[in-house]
């Protein structure tokens, strides 16, 4: 399964790249497995996912929490937590 | 009748002209809030030259929809504005501007602070502050949070408004 994965502010500085299409391993249910397959894909990868719980993630433009199911997600996104307004 | 308008834009707007657009034509409308969110010359107590504000462009617009589309639930309103700015902005400049507009005031009021706390924590939007010495990204605040989090249990309590 393919799936896009979208990165925002300091998770994006981190690994340099503010995208990217993966092809996922079976065996990755959820938003935090996928962060924990993540973080060992390089170092860039460990620091940008070294401390998961402040980690924010939306799956197709919405927010989700780290036990949300990934099988039916088109685009995912990680971002730390939001400062606007 | 209830007028929605989202723009995330670079560019900046004007309060009063949105405002103007929001009650022209119209006799139900009784009350209109406008807040007007402004680029601080400081952060965390320390100047700062600039403020970049980075955003999940899609995701952004349909967050700050479902948020009007519950203030609507929530309250009697006849418009809403919701403006936000994107980019590099400095100290003065205006960052973010909510309109609402209700019949009576209590209505106006609420609904502004409402999609507005509401802003702070769930729109996808992150400011990035330039010092003298260099960037970084601006915290979330836990008090921003709070503010965010007593609407859930207003909203528990109160229920929609006449029911």
């Amino acid at each position: 399964m393919t799936m896009k994965i979208r990165y925002f502010a300091w998770v994006r500085e981190r690994l340099g790249k503010t995208d990217e299409e993966i092809e996922l391993p079976p065996g990755i249910a959820t938003v935090a497995d996928l962060m924990a397959w993540l973080a060992k894909r390089g170092e860039e990868y460990a620091h940008a996912f070294e401390n998961p719980r402040v980690i924010r993630a939306a799956i197709d433009r919405s927010h989700v929490k780290p036990d949300a199911r990934i099988d039916a997600a088109k685009e995912i996104a990680f971002f730390p937590p939001m400062t606007g307004g | 009748m209830m007028a929605v308008t989202i723009r995330l834009q670079r560019e900046d707007f004007d309060a009063a002209s949105e405002a103007a657009a929001l009650t022209r034509g119209r006799t139900d409308i009784g009350a209109v809030v406008s807040f007007i969110g402004i680029c601080r010359g400081d952060e965390a107590g320390e100047p700062i030259a600039a403020l970049t504000l980075e955003h999940y462009p899609e995701m952004a617009e349909a967050e700050i929809r479902r948020h009007v589309e519950e203030a609507q639930r929530r309250w009697r309103l006849l418009g809403v504005t919701v403006i936000h700015r994107y980019g590099r902005l400095t100290p003065g400049d205006n960052i973010v501007l909510v309109v609402t507009a209700a019949s009576h005031r209590p209505d106006a009021f609420a609904a502004a602070e409402f999609l507005m706390d509401y802003l702070k924590t769930r729109a996808p939007f992150w400011k990035q502050v330039e010092r003298p010495d260099g960037k970084s990204w601006v915290d979330a605040k836990a008090n921003d949070d709070a503010a965010a989090e007593r609407w859930s249990a207003a909203g528990a309590r109160a229920g929609r408004r006449g029911a």
